[in-house]
């Protein structure tokens, strides 16, 4: 018997991941999501993205201050939190410059290092909203600056509008703990926004009537068009997918039959449709997706396919309830060029070859 | 009926947290406005900041903030390339406002002993760089007042979010 159970011996599945050599605590890890099933990320799988190491931060040492344009200023213990409503969603969460490598001309070898900046989970917390009513806002607060505790203290300006609509307080991943990695003890969660704004081990909201223009909202996470101009605050993660089954470095074992299957996600609500093509995207057929399908959340999409032996390229294309559609790559050079690096979610295709090797195209 | 008004009063009672006090806040607030509300008394220029940003600065964004490798972009130069095929996305060529500057190199650096550079030291780095880009002169005082009216080259170079651009057709 073991008292924290891990998983069996057999099983080898790891994140790959990428540390800066001279600032330790600076990097990324990613989700090998061609070797996961369903759509939670294992907790200890989830992705990591940090700009100044991970924190060791004690629960009971650890408060959220929220003040600024509010008429009653306030500090949070954990337990002050846990006592509050709370909610319990699976989101995505996903790096504004997940796919970059697609763009830059760089695709990954497989799934992991194309598409393995995005992860899923069951998270639990408290409503933003509820906090900010205590907190009692005054007229005229239309962002709040949300701060990490990190060694950067990460901070982003989000906008007062998501702040009330469906942005989390969480203090739980998948029925435990966040990890310490996801912002132990506690994050803000965006659903649907690009990652760097759910900022983790969060211990101050500043409300406030402009943004604070702070260096990771201007300098970086920005996204330049071929104009000179970039746009600022591109929240949003649009609709995207990948197939992980088939997808690369794996091999099909010989002809017959092969579900595709893979993942599908959008940042503006739920995934309706989502379409595969077996022959180079000439012919599109829908996929069945698992249910249930829910808002701002990883589908898991299937397609029974009898594979021919025949070297073929696979894709998949999703397309959410606002009627959008995953565009090509060459769709998103056409209106955002080469150089915007963030928010890619170009189709990804992958190409089977007649020995059912399966490779980036 | 008379369920959902127990639940929605009961809601609305949903309040814990202790009340925090004035001093509490200045102690934990560090937001640097780009009017330059949260910036602290204080002075620097581009000369004295020469020493500081050499102790503190130049292992890593090398000699004269033309960076190292990946991991350390360039923090000078590059006006007039965010157009071409090649951007160089820097301090000078592409940040909009100076107090992030001063936010940024306040808020977490140097990376291993962050928040340790006094005001006036983080307002003497902040000149160096806006000296090297070309932005103000080596002997021109930044401080609280000073610091939010410089005008960064890329300061218009901002749009909002606009998407979906794409028209797209299946």
């Amino acid at each position: 018997m073991r008292p924290y159970g891990d998983r069996s011996p057999f099983e080898k599945t790891l994140r790959g991941a990428r540390e800066s050599t001279k600032s330790i605590g600076v990097g990324s890890s990613r989700t090998p999501l061609h070797e996961l099933y369903g759509t939670i990320t294992p907790s200890s799988l989830h992705f990591e993205r940090h700009h100044a190491g991970v924190p060791a931060i004690d629960p009971a040492q650890h408060r959220l201050l929220i003040h600024g344009m509010v008429d009653a200023p306030v500090s949070f213990s954990m337990e002050d939190l846990r006592r509050l409503p709370s909610v319990t969603r699976p989101h995505f969460i996903e790096c504004a410059g997940n796919g970059g490598g697609e763009l830059a001309g760089n695709a990954g070898a497989d799934a992991s290092r194309s598409h393995g900046l995005l992860s899923n989970s069951e998270w639990t917390g408290v409503k933003l909203s509820t906090l900010l009513s205590a907190a009692k806002m005054q007229s005229g607060a239309s962002w709040v600056i949300a701060e990490g505790a990190d060694a950067c203290r990460m901070a982003r300006s989000i906008p007062i509008t998501k702040a009330m609509d469906d942005a989390l307080i969480v203090y739980a991943q998948n029925g435990e703990a966040i990890r310490p990695e996801q912002g132990y003890p506690l994050r803000l969660l965006l659903p649907g926004w690009e990652g760097n704004a759910s900022i983790k081990w969060l211990h101050r909201l500043h409300v406030a009537s402009e943004p604070a223009m702070s260096n990771q909202e201007t300098a970086h996470y920005t996204d330049l068009h071929p104009t000179g101009k970039a746009t600022i605050f591109s929240f949003e993660m649009e609709a995207s997918s990948v197939i992980t089954r088939p997808s690369g470095s794996q091999k099909l074992a010989g002809p017959g039959f092969h579900e595709i299957s893979g993942l599908a996600w959008s940042g503006r609500g739920k995934v309706s449709k989502v379409e595969v093509s077996t022959d180079g995207g000439k012919a599109w057929q829908a996929a069945v997706l698992d249910d249930p399908l829910m808002t701002k959340a990883v589908v898991r999409f299937r397609l029974p396919w009898q594979w021919d032996g025949q070297a073929t390229v696979i894709l998949s294309r999703c397309i959410d309830e606002t009627g959008y559609v995953q565009p090509t790559r060459d769709q998103f050079l056409a209106d955002r060029g080469p150089n915007s690096t963030y928010h890619y979610n170009g189709i990804k295709s992958w190409r089977v070859e007649a020995d059912g090797s399966v490779k980036n195209v | 009926m008379f369920e959902a008004l127990v639940i929605s009063t009961l809601l609305a009672q949903a309040v814990t947290g202790r009340p925090a006090n004035a001093d509490e806040i200045r102690n934990f607030d560090i937001t640097v406005f780009p009017d330059g509300k949260g910036l602290p008394a204080g002075k620097g220029t581009a000369a004295n900041g020469k020493e500081i940003y050499k102790a503190k600065c130049a292992e890593c964004h090398n000699e004269k903030g033309e960076g190292r490798d990946q991991q350390y972009p360039r923090l000078v130069g590059g006006v007039g390339s965010l157009a071409s095929p090649k951007p160089i996305k820097t301090v000078g060529s592409y940040w909009p406002h100076a107090t992030t500057v001063w936010d940024a190199i306040f808020r977490a650096m140097p990376y291993e002993t962050p928040r340790t550079l006094k005001p006036d030291e983080v307002y003497a780095v902040t000149a160096l760089l806006l000296h090297w880009n070309g932005i103000i002169t080596e002997t021109f005082e930044l401080n609280e007042k000073t610091l939010p009216q410089v005008k960064m080259p890329n300061r218009d170079g901002f749009i909002s979010d606009a998407r979906p651009y794409q028209k797209l057709k299946k």
